[in-house]
C-alpha cells in the first residue's frame, strides 16, 4: 500500500484497485474542530479535481476533490454520528470515501510524503 | 450529587444546567439574575391576556378542526415583563456603549424616529387600504425616494428591498433583465473583489452568474491590472463597495466605472458603507449603476437584534425601467397612486421582491432622520464618521498595526502582527474587551487581511468616549506583548456567560426545546 | 446638530491629532468630477418639534384601521397587540443591539431565538424553525428553493389559491435559477388539478391554507400523494393566528411549513417590517439546506447553559457563492414582537382569540350573506372569506370607503383582469358587533 498527497491536501492510500481518500492532519488542524461532514453518494463516478464532499467546521467549509478518477465504492457511515473522527485520526477512522481507481497512472503525478511534508512546510 | 475520587462533581449542578450560577442557591448572583426558558417556566392554563369567551356556539372550519394541544405555555403579564426584561438585561446595545462593529454602522437611535413610526397613521394602516385612504403613505414613500435618489444622484429607486441582501438581489436581477432584454445572455460573469460581503457573491449566483474574484492591491483596494485583466465580453458587471470593507476609497473608481461599461457591463455598487460619504458625494457622480442603502446603517433605524433592515436600492437612467412592481408615483393632478402590476408600469419590470410595498416602519424612521439631519447635517455626518475612524487609527496606529497605510474613511483596519507571538488570537483581544464594558470590533472580516479587527466608531461617539476606548485598547495590546496572555485566554469572565462551546453547538445541534423525557412519559 | 456630539473645538483637536489641516484631507480619495461644492439640493437640518409637526401631518392624511370599521386582510390582518409588548421591544438592550454574533453579550437576544423558534415549531407542528425570514412571502419562496435543494429536483408546483403576491416572489427568486415554478388555476375550489400536476421531477408542491380567499384545505391526501412520487409539501399560511384553531401543516403531513407572523405581535405598518416563520422537519438532510439565522443550545465554559448561532457553514458570510440563500438580516424585533405576544397568549390565548375570530368572521358572513345579491363563495373559512357581488369589487371599496368603512381587498386587486366582481373581507377580535352592522348596512347602501 502506497499513500500519496495533493495540494489541496487530500491523502489517498490503494490496495490494489482501490483507493481510500480522506484530508491529512494539517488540513484538519487548519479548519479547527469539524462539525460536518458532507460525503457523495456511493456509485457516483469522479473525475480528478471534482468537488465530491465538504468539511465543515465552526467558521469554514471546504470543498474536497478527488485525487483521481474512479468510481465511489464506499463511504463513512460514521462520519455523520462522529464527525471529531476527522480531527482525532485523519489518517485512518477519519477517512472520508473509497474510489476504485480508472486510472492507476494518475498516482505518478501526486506527491509522497516528503514532498507533502516540504509543501506544507 | 456523585463525586469521582478527585472530590469534582461529576454531574452539572442543577443551576447551570439550565444557565444558572452553581455556587448560588438561586442561581442568581445580584442583578445578574438567572432567567429558565418559558417552556420551564410557563404552563399551558396561565395566560397574559383577556380575553372575552367565546360563545363556542358553530364553527365552519369544513372538519378541519385541530386535534390535540399546541403545547405552547403561557404566562401572566408581570412574569412576561421580568422574563424578557431580565434577559434584555444579557445583551449588549448601543445605548449601553461604543458599539465598534465596522460594516456594521451601529450610530445612536434617535428616539424621534421611534415615535413617529408609532404614529397610527403610519403604524395602523394597511398595505391594501383604498389608495384615497393612504394619501400620507404613498407620499411618505415618493418623499423618502426623492431624498434618496437626490443623495446618490440617480433617476429610480425600488422602494420594496427588505433588507441589504435583498437589495442586492434587486440591483443584479436588474441588471440580468437589461443584459437579457438586450440580447446579451452570453454576459454571466460578475467580478467580485475578495474582500466583498459574503452578501455579494451568494446574491450573483442567486441571480444566475457565476463569481469571479478581483484581488486586493496592496494598498487594499482593487487591483486595476488583474481587473483589466478579467474584462471581457462575457462580463456581466462588478460588485463592488465603495468606500470598501478595509474602510478605503477606491481611488479608480471612475477608471472601475468607465472600462466596465466600456466591456458592456454594468457596474453594481454595495452601499453598506454609504454612511462614509453620504451628502458628500454622490455615488451616481462616480458611474454606479444600482446601489442598496442599508435604512438600518446609514439611516439609523435601529438593528433590533438582527433585523429587521430596509434595503431601498436606486438605479441609473440605464437600469430604471427594470424597477420591480410595486412602486408609488404622483399624478398629474397630484395625487399619490400605487403602480403594483406589471401591466399597469411603463417599464418592464423584472419581478416583485415580496408581498406588498416594503419596510414602512423603517421608511418612516429613515425620513424622520433625514428631515432631522438636513443636507448640512448629513454632510456632517459623513465627516465626523471619517474623523472618529481616522482619530482611531491616529491614536492606535503605534501599538496596534494598521492593515494598510494612509488615512481611511469610516472606519479603520488592523491585522494581527502586533499579536504575533504573543499567544493571544485576534478572537481572544475581542474577547478581553468584552471584559472592559465594549463590543468587540468586526473581527476575521475582510478574509483578505489575517486575523482582521475591523473598527467602525460612527458619527455618534463623543471624542472623551474615542480617547478611553483608545486607551483601554492600547492598554490590552500593550498587556498583550508583556505576556500577559492569560486574562486573553479566559476572556471574557465578567459576562453573562464565559465561551460557548460552539463546536458543541454545531455538532449535536439543539434548536428548539423539548420537553425532558420522564415528562412525556407521564404525558403518555 | 443634536444627534452630533463634537464641538468645533473637538473636530480641530482631533484633526490635529490625525495629522491634517482640515476634514477636506480625509476625502482625498474622492475624484475631482465627484466632488460637490456645497450642500446637495434638499432641505437643511430641523428640530424635533419642526419634523415632529410636518410628519404627523403626513400621518394624519391616512385613514388609520382603528379609526374605522375595518375588514381588510389578504396577507396581513389588524389584531389587538398588547401594550406589554411594544414596551419590552423598546427596551434599549433589545432594540439597539446587533445580530448576536457576541454570544457572550447577546444571551438575551439569542435566548428568546430560541424560545421563538420553539414555539414556531409548535404553532406549526413541525420539528424545528429558524430564527425568522423578512416575511411570508420571501419565507414561501426560500422554501421552494430548499425543497428542490434537499430533493434535487427542480420544477414546483404552486396551488393558484396561493397568496398572488407570494407566487410572484417565488417566481422571482427562481427567475434565473434552474427552479420552474407552475401554478394551478385559482378558481378551482379544491386541490384536484395540485394532486394531478405531481410528476416524478416534483421537488415541491405549496399549497395555502387558509388560501387567499379564504378557503381551507385539507392537506393530508395531498400530503401523501407528493410523498408517494418523492415530493415535499410546503404548507404556506398568511394567518397565523389560524393555527391556534386548524390542523396545523405538521399534523397534516407537511414537510415545510412557511408564512406570515404579522398577526402576532407585529401590526400591520403598511407592509413591513413582517416577520417570516419558517419551520420544517427534524432530517438532518433539512436543516442544512435551511436558510436563515438558526440559534442553538450549548454550554459555557463553566457548564452553564447558553445559545449561540449555529450551523453558520449554510450562510453566505461563510459560504459566499455556494450559501443556501443570500439573506443576512432577519427580523429580529418582530420575531422578539412575536414571541412575547405568543408568551403572553400561552395555549389558553391563542386557541381562545383564533376561535374569536373566527366566530366574528362566521357572523359577518352571516350579515353580509343576507344583503341582496351578494353571494358567500366559501363552504368553509377561518377569519376571511370571499364574496361575489353583483358589480365591481373595486367600485364598492372606493364607495364604501367614502361612506368611512374600509371594506376589504377586491380579488382584482391581486389577480388583474379576473374576479372582477369578488371581494375578500376579513375580521378579527377587534370588530365590534357594530363594525358588523355598520359594514352591512353600508354594503347594501352601495350596492
Amino acid at each position: 500500500m502506497t499513500t500519496r498527497y495533493t495540494e489541496d491536501h487530500e491523502w489517498i492510500t490503494v490496495d490494489g484497485d482501490t483507493a481510500t481518500v480522506g484530508i491529512t492532519a494539517y488540513a484538519a488542524g487548519q479548519l479547527g474542530d469539524v462539525v460536518f461532514v458532507e460525503l457523495p453518494e456511493v456509485g457516483k463516478t469522479l473525475s480528478k479535481g471534482d468537488e465530491f464532499a465538504v468539511v465543515e467546521s465552526v467558521k469554514a467549509a471546504s470543498e474536497v476533490y478527488a485525487p483521481v478518477d474512479g468510481e465511489i465504492v464506499a463511504i463513512n457511515d460514521d462520519l455523520e454520528g462522529e464527525p471529531a473522527k476527522v480531527n482525532e485520526d485523519p489518517a485512518g477512522a477519519g477517512w472520508f470515501v473509497k474510489i476504485k481507481l480508472s486510472d492507476a497512472a494518475q498516482l505518478d503525478g501526486l506527491m509522497d510524503e516528503a514532498a507533502y511534508n516540504a509543501h506544507t512546510a | 450529587m456523585g463525586m469521582n475520587t478527585q472530590g469534582r462533581p461529576t454531574r452539572m449542578a442543577e443551576n447551570a444546567a439550565t444557565g444558572g450560577y452553581a455556587d448560588t442557591v438561586s442561581g442568581s448572583r445580584g442583578l445578574e439574575q438567572a432567567e429558565p426558558l418559558i417552556f420551564e417556566r410557563g404552563n399551558l392554563e396561565h395566560c397574559g391576556v383577556d380575553l372575552p369567551e367565546p360563545k363556542g356556539t358553530r364553527t365552519r372550519l369544513g372538519g378541519l378542526e385541530r386535534q390535540g394541544q399546541i403545547g405552547l405555555p403561557g404566562l401572566a403579564e408581570p412574569e412576561t415583563m421580568r422574563h424578557y426584561v431580565r434577559l434584555s438585561r444579557k445583551n449588549y446595545a448601543i445605548d449601553l456603549g461604543l458599539y465598534p462593529l465596522g460594516s456594521c454602522t451601529m450610530k445612536h437611535n434617535p428616539r424621534l424616529n421611534e415615535k413617529i413610526a408609532r404614529l397610527p397613521g403610519f403604524a395602523d394602516i394597511h398595505p391594501m387600504q383604498p389608495a384615497s385612504t393612504v394619501q400620507g403613505a404613498y407620499q411618505l414613500m415618493g418623499e423618502l425616494a426623492h431624498w434618496l435618489m437626490t443623495l446618490t444622484g440617480t433617476t429610480a429607486v425600488a422602494m420594496s428591498p427588505k433588507a441589504g441582501a435583498h437589495g442586492e438581489f434587486c440591483g443584479m436581477m436588474a441588471i440580468r433583465a437589461k443584459l437579457d432584454s438586450d440580447g446579451q445572455t452570453h454576459r454571466r460573469r460578475v467580478l467580485v473583489p475578495e474582500s466583498a460581503h459574503g452578501t455579494n457573491p451568494a446574491t450573483a449566483v442567486q441571480c444566475g452568474f457565476t463569481v469571479d474574484e478581483i484581488p486586493a492591491d496592496k494598498t487594499g483596494r482593487v487591483d486595476m491590472e488583474a481587473f483589466k485583466a478579467k474584462l471581457g465580453d462575457d462580463v456581466a458587471g462588478i460588485m463592488l463597495t465603495n468606500p470598501n470593507t478595509c474602510g478605503l476609497f477606491e481611488r479608480d473608481i471612475r477608471e472601475i466605472a468607465d472600462l466596465i461599461h466600456e466591456a458592456g457591463g454594468y457596474f453594481y455598487c454595495d452601499g453598506a458603507n454609504f454612511n462614509a460619504i453620504v451628502g458628500r458625494v454622490r455615488p451616481g457622480d462616480l458611474g454606479i449603476d444600482a446601489m442598496h442603502i442599508n435604512l438600518h446603517k446609514t439611516f439609523s433605524t435601529p438593528h433590533g437584534g438582527g433585523g429587521p433592515g430596509s434595503g431601498p436600492t436606486v438605479f441609473s437612467a440605464a437600469l430604471a425601467a427594470y424597477v420591480p412592481v410595486p412602486y408609488v408615483q404622483q399624478t398629474e393632478k397630484g395625487a399619490w397612486e400605487l403602480v403594483e402590476h406589471a401591466g399597469q408600469a411603463a417599464g418592464e419590470p423584472f419581478g416583485r421582491m415580496a408581498a406588498f410595498h416594503g419596510q414602512m416602519g423603517m421608511f418612516t424612521r429613515a425620513l424622520t432622520y433625514m428631515m432631522s439631519h438636513g443636507s448640512d447635517g448629513l454632510k456632517q455626518v459623513a465627516e465626523d464618521a471619517v474623523l472618529n475612524a481616522n482619530y482611531i487609527l491616529a491614536r492606535l496606529k503605534h501599538v496596534m498595526t494598521p492593515a494598510y497605510e494612509g488615512h481611511c474613511m469610516h472606519e479603520a483596519l488592523f491585522d494581527d502582527r502586533f499579536l504575533k507571538d504573543t499567544g493571544v488570537s485576534t478572537l481572544d483581544f475581542a474577547k478581553a474587551m468584552i471584559d472592559e464594558g465594549y463590543h468587540p470590533m468586526t473581527m476575521y472580516f475582510p478574509l483578505v487581511v489575517h486575523g482582521a479587527m475591523l473598527i467602525e466608531p460612527t458619527e455618534t461617539e463623543s471624542k472623551g468616549g474615542l480617547d478611553r476606548f483608545t486607551e483601554v485598547l492600547e492598554a490590552l495590546a500593550e498587556a498583550a506583548r508583556a505576556g500577559g496572555k492569560d486574562r486573553f485566554l479566559v476572556a471574557p469572565v465578567h459576562a453573562p456567560t464565559k465561551r460557548l462551546d460552539e463546536t458543541r453547538a454545531a455538532r449535536q445541534p439543539v434548536l428548539r426545546w423539548s420537553p425532558p423525557a420522564n415528562e412525556l412519559e407521564a404525558a403518555e | 446638530m443634536r444627534y452630533l456630539p463634537h464641538t468645533d473645538t473637538d473636530r480641530k483637536a482631533m484633526l490635529e491629532t490625525i495629522g491634517v489641516a482640515s476634514i477636506d484631507e480625509l476625502f482625498t480619495d474622492v475624484p475631482d468630477a465627484a466632488r460637490l461644492d456645497g450642500l446637495i439640493d434638499l432641505p437643511t437640518k430641523q428640530s424635533e418639534l419642526q419634523v415632529e409637526r410636518a410628519l404627523s401631518a403626513m400621518a394624519a392624511k391616512n385613514v388609520a384601521a382603528g379609526q374605522a370599521p375595518f375588514f381588510v386582510g389578504a396577507g396581513a390582518y389588524k389584531h389587538h397587540i398588547p401594550a406589554t409588548v411594544d414596551h419590552l421591544i423598546q427596551r434599549s438592550e433589545f432594540l439597539t443591539a446587533y445580530t448576536p454574533y457576541q454570544p457572550e453579550i447577546s444571551q438575551g437576544t439569542l435566548q428568546t431565538l430560541f424560545e421563538f423558534q420553539t414555539q414556531v415549531a409548535l404553532l406549526t407542528g413541525m420539528d424545528v424553525a429558524n430564527a425568522s425570514m423578512y416575511d411570508g412571502s420571501t419565507a414561501c419562496a426560500e422554501a421552494i428553493m430548499m425543497a428542490a435543494r434537499v430533493t434535487r429536483r427542480n420544477k414546483a408546483v404552486m396551488a393558484g389559491g396561493v397568496h398572488p403576491h407570494y407566487i410572484e416572489a417565488s417566481k422571482t427568486l427562481a427567475k434565473y435559477s434552474d427552479v420552474e415554478i407552475s401554478v394551478t388555476d385559482p378558481a378551482a375550489s379544491g386541490l384536484d388539478e395540485v394532486i394531478a400536476a405531481i410528476g416524478d421531477e416534483t421537488a415541491c408542491i405549496v399549497v395555502q391554507t387558509p388560501d387567499v380567499f379564504g378557503r381551507l384545505h385539507d392537506l393530508r391526501a395531498i400530503s401523501e400523494a407528493a410523498h408517494e412520487k418523492g415530493a415535499l409539501v410546503i404548507a404556506v399560511f398568511t394567518e397565523c393566528v389560524a393555527l391556534g384553531l386548524v390542523e396545523s401543516p405538521g399534523a397534516m403531513g407537511a414537510d415545510i411549513a412557511v408564512g406570515e407572523g404579522q398577526s402576532i405581535g407585529v401590526g400591520l405598518n403598511f407592509g413591513g417590517p413582517y416577520v417570516g416563520l419558517f419551520a420544517c422537519k427534524d432530517d438532518r438532510r433539512f436543516i442544512r439546506q435551511m436558510p436563515g439565522r438558526l440559534a442553538g443550545e450549548t454550554v459555557d465554559a463553566d457548564g452553564r447553559r447558553g445559545y449561540v448561532l449555529t450551523l453558520s457553514t449554510r450562510e453566505q458570510h461563510i459560504r459566499r457563492d455556494k450559501a443556501t440563500s443570500n439573506i443576512c438580516t432577519n427580523s429580529g424585533l418582530c420575531s422578539l414582537a412575536w414571541t412575547i405576544h405568543m408568551t403572553l397568549l400561552g395555549e389558553k390565548g391563542i386557541t381562545t382569540l383564533a376561535r374569536l375570530n373566527h366566530e366574528t368572521a362566521c357572523e359577518l358572513a352571516d350579515a353580509l350573506s343576507a344583503v341582496e345579491g351578494v353571494e358567500l363563495v366559501n363552504e368553509a373559512f377561518f377569519n376571511e372569506f370571499t364574496l361575489k357581488l353583483p358589480r365591481p369589487a373595486a367600485q364598492v371599496v372606493d364607495d364604501l370607503a367614502r361612506v368611512g368603512v374600509i371594506g376589504g381587498v377586491p380579488a382584482s386587486r391581486l389577480f388583474p383582469g379576473r374576479f372582477e366582481n369578488y371581494l375578500i373581507v376579513a375580521a378579527t377580535e377587534t370588530n365590534t358587533p357594530e363594525d358588523i352592522a355598520v359594514f352591512a348596512k353600508a354594503l347594501k347602501g352601495v350596492l
